[in-house]
């Protein structure tokens, strides 16, 4: 039994990312990694709330007038929804069932994709009212938070096609199990950083 | 040594169990995804309706305080056993995270 | 690879280091590249002092002091004190846990790689227009207004070496949680390898702020935003907050391993048993969490409120309890022992009252009201060379002859040790303790000359010559290594005769898989267990000998950080109009970058075995 061994639905093992050291080592290092990335992005959300609606005095934009909740909903559902459908990875992968696996992450790539060309709207949008990065302390607090969370996302579709490219003629096991079992991970916590943002930028940010 | 595999024979029975507790499973996790989707749409609700922030801001931090717990224990597994060490290390992060968060609104002014 | 003949060309010496995975090798590396750096901020310290030597000198001008102290603090911390720990933890921390090598070796060579181009980026500076001159703080204001492009390097270069950092503290923190050998729980790990693990953990929290800031900080200079510029809304405190919020918790990631190596070499020679081992352990943690309640007392003098400078002068004073703990512990372990002095038993005996000194002095800083008359005078100058010189400096010069023989199978000249020791210490001494009253006089730090007659002349001029004494001490050292290196024999297991930890344990010359067999480990001090039950060996084993499986050796790493070399570059340069091929250097070296990732990703790389009939031959898998 090896690493590029194939298996059958049911000598697959329950846990196909926890049955090499290697798996066990890149899941306890992933999460340890999460954890460092909280602080990073709790350090751009201070950043936010310390320079939210600060700028050269007479600075016309304030989160009140520039925030448009219907578009942040949208994006919102877009990226719980993935969250859901890698959820679904997960449980074909763990079904040994690689074709409704990648199949599931194609999904959650497209919905991916979605959120990045409503939040590349989004941005240009603003940028074309004159609200850019270097208009205002506000305005770089603002990109750089939601920025690097759009980064996370760019970095997650990127990683997810290229694990479902490189193992589309491969088929699953239990070297690249551990691969794909981090890469959801990766895109769930994109989604917990999503929570935060809409709630603290978007939805805290309209309220008078 | 530990860089064996390990794959233990699993017998009919034992697959066809593990399978409908895997599905069950999965459902759940439907189930915390509606409760995900109901609290995203109340929160946009009562801002949209709107209350008085000293109502509103509590609440939707505590509503996006559920739906991250939602993610983290399912979505995430770390409700599973074995994940002490990544549970201590996620909340250290937020302990940081929180002190930093709370020191740059309250000691941070012009 | 497996393959390697027993006697190797230059040639291939150098391509082993170049891709090597094996924790034993980088640990060389950490310590090659790290004394590298030591010895440059070490030049630079002698500079400050001979400027510093006489009043109105003119040794060195104003603007080049200030480049010369921002490059010493920088490079010290950054580049010379967190390196040289990595060595001895890369050393010594998988062979106390009885592991065959670090949970991603990988990782553990891209972590060096970044570490040690980031710091030739940032000493380049030198040559390219000149170097960071903000202060090893660097603080908003003062760096924003800096011509030219030393702050850039200082930006740049720390994001690089940062992130070789980070990546080798996750990879402890997986080793030392994944990696154990069977009977190793956590009450049974050597404090060696429970230092590294807290101060890896600070690691991981701590650096992600000093990342953000640095961004910041680059965007602010480079890229046209206003984070720290008040006109545009920002806030030049941010970076203060940013700065320390990493800093602090920085200056315990290199003392708690310095802690550590205290914590082994004590008990090997007083002969007994460390004491109060959990003990030892509860303050540890709890040093790494109070390290990220206190950074704001480095900013009392901000003007955050008397609230807040209450708040945080009661939790730095805590820290003293735990610390103080360890520092009884130490005496404890010693006490009725039958004590050695050796060369690091010496160092381990100048540091206490040292680090005690350093120590206290920091709790009376941590009184806000005196630190309103301390703050930014040569006490606090004082006040933390104690701290890192009196402990972390002289940990590493303890562990430098302490684990010479697991790192080469040679031991240190002991005599030339002990005279290196008289020198470092008495320099150490009267280099910094004068300074305590220098600040008290008022003498402001960071500055580059100061008026005849004011009372400052004497006390200046025997600091300086204490920083001689401190120069001969480490030339001592080098002569003792190089010596070493020529004449020396080879020592074989144990050396010191009382080890009693895993590591002392492992026949010499150390194979390149570690362990042949993974040890059972049956208590605290493990070695010494053993070897009171008269186990030859040394060892009881919790496996037959079997199959091993090692990793791949690879040039990746070296290449991906080549790539954000180069584009540090671009990145640098990409605000002069007059550079057009910035742009360039800056898109060519991500393109490296990810396409060496993108290589890494698409192969697969499954290592390889030793097999069970090498293992069993003479050669033990040593072909």
């Amino acid at each position: 039994m090896n690493l590029k061994s194939k298996f059958t639905p049911q000598s697959w093992p329950e846990h196909p990312e926890l049955s090499t050291a290697e798996g066990k080592n890149k899941v306890v290092g992933f999460w340890i990694f999460l954890g460092g990335e909280t602080v990073l992005f709790a350090t751009l959300f201070a950043t936010f709330l310390a320079l939210k609606n600060k700028g050269p005095s007479g600075m016309e934009f304030t989160t009140q007038n520039l925030f448009e909740l219907p578009l942040a909903f949208i994006m919102t559902m877009l990226l719980l929804t993935s969250s859901l459908t890698s959820v679904y990875a997960m449980y074909h992968m763990k079904n040994y069932n690689f074709k409704g696996m990648q199949a599931w992450l194609a999904i959650t790539v497209l919905l991916g994709l979605g959120f990045l060309g409503l939040e590349i709207y989004e941005f240009t949008h603003y940028v074309h009212e004159g609200f850019t990065f270097s208009q205002s302390a506000f305005g770089s607090s603002f990109y750089t938070l939601v920025g690097t969370h759009g980064l996370h996302v760019v970095i997650g579709l990127a990683w997810i096609v290229l694990l479902m490219v490189r193992n589309a003629g491969r088929g699953l096991n239990l070297y690249n199990a551990p691969k794909y079992f981090i890469a959801s991970l990766y895109w769930h916590f994109i989604d917990v950083v999503w929570v935060f943002i809409f709630t603290v930028v978007y939805l805290m940010g309209v309220i008078k | 040594m530990s860089h064996d595999v390990h794959v233990e024979a699993r017998s009919e029975e034992e697959y066809k169990y593990n399978r409908r507790k895997a599905s069950q499973a999965m459902r759940n996790q439907v189930t915390v995804f509606a409760i995900m989707i109901f609290l995203t749409f109340v929160a946009f609700a009562t801002v949209q309706a709107g209350f008085s922030a000293f109502l509103v801001v509590p609440l939707i931090l505590l509503f996006a305080g559920v739906q991250v717990a939602l993610q983290l224990y399912y979505f995430m597994h770390l409700s599973e056993k074995g994940t002490g060490i990544m549970q201590f290390f996620m909340y250290s992060g937020m302990i940081v995270a929180f002190t930093m968060i709370l020191a740059f609104v309250t000691i941070i002014w012009w | 690879m497996s393959s390697t003949a027993k006697k190797k060309g230059f040639g291939a010496t150098i391509w082993d280091y170049l891709t090597t995975v094996d924790h034993k090798k980088i640990a060389i590396l950490y310590l090659l590249a790290g004394t590298l750096f030591f010895v440059i901020g070490g030049i630079e310290a002698m500079l400050i002092r001979i400027q510093l030597a006489k009043p109105d000198n003119d040794f060195v001008s104003a603007g080049l002091f200030n480049e010369i102290i921002t490059m010493h603090g920088t490079t010290m911390i950054f580049l010379a004190a967190m390196p040289l720990l990595f060595a001895f933890m890369n050393a010594v921390v998988p062979l106390q846990i009885g592991a065959r090598d670090v949970a991603f070796p990988f990782l553990n060579s891209l972590g060096f790689w970044l570490f040690f181009w980031g710091g030739i980026f940032l000493n380049l500076s030198w040559f390219l227009g000149g170097a960071p001159d903000a202060g090893w703080t660097s603080y908003a204001s003062l760096s924003l207004a800096s011509a030219g492009h030393g702050i850039d390097f200082y930006a740049v270069g720390l994001q690089i070496a940062g992130a070789g950092t980070l990546i080798s503290g996750i990879n402890f923190i997986v080793t030392i949680v994944n990696m154990r050998a069977p009977g190793m729980t956590f009450m049974r790990m050597p404090l060696m390898t429970w230092t590294t693990f807290i101060a890896s953990a600070l690691i991981l929290f701590a650096f992600p702020p000093l990342t953000i800031g640095l961004f910041f900080l680059i965007f602010d200079r480079m890229f046209g935003s206003n984070f720290f510029d008040h006109t545009m809304g920002g806030n030049t405190i941010i970076w203060e907050h940013l700065f320390w919020i990493f800093g602090h918790p920085e200056v315990y990631i290199l003392v708690l391993p310095a802690f550590g190596i205290y914590s082994e070499i004590i008990p090997v020679f007083a002969r007994k048993r460390l004491f109060g081992y959990s003990s030892m352990v509860f303050a540890t943690i709890l040093i790494g969490f109070l390290g990220f309640m206190v950074w704001a007392h480095h900013m009392f003098t901000v003007g955050l409120g008397a609230t807040a400078n209450a708040i945080f002068a009661i939790a730095t004073m805590a820290i003293a309890v735990p610390t103080g703990m360890k520092v009884f512990n130490w005496l404890c372990t010693m006490w009725g022992g039958s004590i050695k002095v050796t060369t690091p038993m010496l160092y381990a005996l100048g540091f206490i009252p040292s680090f005690v000194a350093g120590g206290v002095t920091g709790v009376m800083q941590a009184a806000a009201p005196v630190d309103y008359q301390l703050h930014d005078s040569y006490f606090i100058v004082a006040h933390f060379h104690y701290v890192i010189v009196g402990g972390i400096v002289l940990a590493l010069l303890a562990a430098t002859h302490f684990y010479w023989p697991i790192m080469f199978n040679r031991m240190l000249n002991e005599t030339l040790g002990k005279i290196t020791f008289v020198f470092f210490f008495i320099g150490f001494h009267l280099t910094f303790f004068i300074q305590h009253f220098l600040g008290l006089m008022g003498m402001p730090r960071r500055v580059f000359t100061y008026l005849p007659n004011q009372g400052l002349d004497t006390f200046n001029l025997i600091s300086t010559v204490g920083a001689f004494f401190m120069a001969i001490g480490v030339i001592l050292l080098v002569i003792n290594v190089i010596i070493t290196s020529i004449k020396g024999q080879p020592c074989g297991r144990d050396p010191w005769g009382d080890g009693r930890t895993l590591e002392w344990a492992i026949p010499q010359p150390i194979p390149f898989y570690n362990f042949k067999q993974t040890p059972l480990v049956r208590g605290l001090d493990t070695f010494w267990i053993e070897k009171m039950e008269g186990n030859k060996e040394g060892m009881s084993y919790a496996e037959p000998i079997s199959d091993i499986h090692m990793p791949n050796n690879s040039f990746i790493p070296f290449v991906m950080v080549i790539g954000l070399f180069v584009a540090g570059f671009g990145a640098l340069y990409n605000q002069d109009a007059d550079k057009p091929w910035s742009l360039v250097a800056l898109i060519v070296g991500l393109a490296i970058t990810l396409g060496a990732m993108i290589v890494r990703s698409l192969k697969d790389d499954l290592g390889y075995h030793i097999h069970k009939e090498d293992l069993l031959n003479d050669k033990g898998g040593n072909e």
